[in-house]
């Protein structure tokens, strides 16, 4: 079965996949606002120790062992211990609930790509994202489904029709030529979005708030958690996303390198998101007569309410540049939803014995129709109620889970250094393990708790208690219940034992 | 801009950027080494 593996047709090919699948939408509409809102310019210091002591060591861990085991996440960790597979199957539960929302968020993103090219949202871009184009139910609503709204429905299908077709063309032929084509544009688009806006009147005022750095936020635990949580949900790791990523590769292979360029332009890709927003926002507070602090925002908010009303006030042709913002957030979305599909789509052909295309088919198709739920008139509730439980009880909570248990059950590290440096240019040492090993779960386990109690004090958003025990911590709960039940199936077709090509120590004959 | 601003953005440009640059001209390297 090894031998049929797909495969990516070169190493460029994998980089850019792996890069596309780390910088989404986070990174344009997340991280400007966090570095401003702990310390500015001195945020660089926890990131850039963040990126080195967690980001890129997680990254070279999630990439070796997807090339060791050449294997989905689920077959991987039951390759390391049997016992451990059902940690796999949490993870790609949790990718597939996580794309039948992102892929919303990409048919708003397409739809106000459209949109700009008139400025259809008007003058009140509050009111037109909420009122008329999401239909939102009014709050005490919230919980409820409503009715489909077509404006997202329909933008919604075309998302998904064009997802299936690159998950459908396969690894060589779909995923990577897809990210070829898509990360430069993104970078060329991104980049003219940059340009224009440092040239935009009073731009120097959103760089300097953006960039002044205040010194005293360092001493600030909540800044470094903060530094930590951004490398953590930038890099898409324990998604399970590297581990199928990396399986795709060669027998040979820099892994370790790999693993430094994806940290790397992920996190060149945010500072740039990070200047072009902030001279945008400059731009804003100029022509507003206002400091920057009084128009920065972060998430939906930035980019559906205070861009809108930013490229209303742009003097030259702001449809191009309303056109190049949107479509720059659909292309980064649409390379970080292929990845989460692939999550599932490689967890469910191995595990039942079925084709590539039966598994898009069923799993892709079934996390379609299951976004239709986005598409409706409360949908924006359940999508953030489901965003915010399934990062933290899913994606954070499941990484903490998988370091503990390479780290200190399966005490894996060793083996996996062995592996990674018997095929790698940068060879990793005892700092890598110390990372591993202590830096990244007592980081990750003080944001678990920190989380958990703010959660158990009162609900978030306030959102009745109704919808925060089913999409909230019901979900959670379902996703690991699943994947546990999982683990009750039998591999289908497939060689589940320990490849032939390692040894007990993990080393490459 | 003041000059701490600017100092930080130049920071971290080199660090990031420059850390790319490094990662992929060392990727660029060893393969034309093992292509000679």
């Amino acid at each position: 079965m090894d031998k049929q593996r797909a495969q990516w047709g070169t190493r460029a090919g994998f980089i850019f996949a792996a890069v596309g699948s780390a910088i989404g939408l986070g990174n344009i509409w997340r991280f400007p606002s966090v570095a401003y809102e702990n310390g500015g310019g001195a945020f660089f210091l926890p990131y850039l120790f963040a990126l080195l002591t967690a980001g890129i060591p997680l990254l070279i861990m999630e990439f070796t062992i997807g090339q060791k085991y050449r294997s989905s996440a689920p077959l991987s960790y039951f390759k390391i211990r049997k016992g451990a597979e059902w940690l796999g199957w949490w993870q790609v539960i949790v990718s597939f609930i996580i794309a039948t929302y992102y892929a919303v968020i990409l048919a708003w993103s397409l739809s106000y790509a459209y949109f700009s090219l008139n400025t259809r949202w008007g003058d009140d871009t509050e009111g037109y994202l909420f009122s008329s184009f999401l239909k939102v139910l009014p709050g005490e609503n919230a919980g409820q489904i409503g009715s489909i709204v077509p404006s997202v429905f329909f933008p919604l299908l075309i998302v998904w029709v064009l997802t299936l077709a690159i998950l459908f063309a396969g690894v060589k032929k779909g995923i990577e030529r897809a990210n070829r084509v898509f990360i430069p544009l993104l970078v060329i688009m991104f980049g003219i979005i940059v340009i224009r806006a440092i040239t935009l009147d009073n731009a120097t005022a959103g760089l300097q708030a953006f960039f002044e750095p205040d010194w005293s936020q360092l001493t600030n635990g909540k800044v470094w958690v903060a530094a930590y949580s951004q490398i953590f949900f930038s890099l898409s790791i324990a998604f399970g996303i590297m581990i199928t990523y990396a399986s795709y590769l060669p027998k040979k292979t820099d892994i370790t390198n790999n693993a430094f360029i994806t940290g790397f332009a992920n996190s060149g890709f945010e500072l740039l998101a990070g200047i072009g927003v902030f001279a945008t926002l400059g731009f804003m507070a100029g022509q507003l007569g206002v400091g920057v602090n009084e128009v920065v925002s972060g998430g939906i908010g930035l980019a559906f309410v205070v861009f809108p009303q930013i490229i209303n006030e742009i003097p030259t042709w702001p449809g191009l540049f309303g056109f190049l913002f949107f479509a720059s957030l659909f292309l980064a979305g649409m390379t970080s939803l292929i990845s989460i599909a692939e999550v599932f789509i490689s967890g469910f052909q191995e595990k039942f014995g079925i084709s590539r295309r039966k598994s898009v088919a069923f799993g892709a198709g079934a996390a379609a129709v299951i976004s239709i739920l986005y598409a409706t008139q409360g949908g924006l509730y359940i999508f953030d109620t489901v965003d915010r439980f399934i990062n933290q009880y899913g994606v954070a909570l499941a990484g903490l889970v998988e370091i503990i248990f390479i780290a200190w059950i399966a005490r894996e590290l060793s083996a996996l250094q062995n592996h990674a440096n018997s095929m790698s240019d940068i060879r990793l040492g005892v700092w890598w393990k110390i990372c591993l090993g202590l830096i990244t779960p007592i980081v990750l386990g003080f944001m678990m708790i920190q989380t958990f109690t703010a959660d158990l004090q009162s609900n978030y958003e306030g959102y009745p208690t109704s919808l925060i025990m089913t999409a909230g911590w019901g979900l959670s709960i379902a996703a690991i219940l699943i994947g546990v039940l999982f683990t009750r199936f039998k591999w289908k077709g497939i060689d589940s034992s320990i490849p032939e090509s390692t040894n007990h120590k993990g080393v490459a004959k | 801009m003041t000059g701490s601003a600017i100092t930080m953005m130049v920071i971290g440009m080199v660090i990031i950027w420059g850390g790319l640059v490094a990662s992929i001209a060392n990727a660029v390297l060893k393969s034309k080494k093992n292509r000679a």
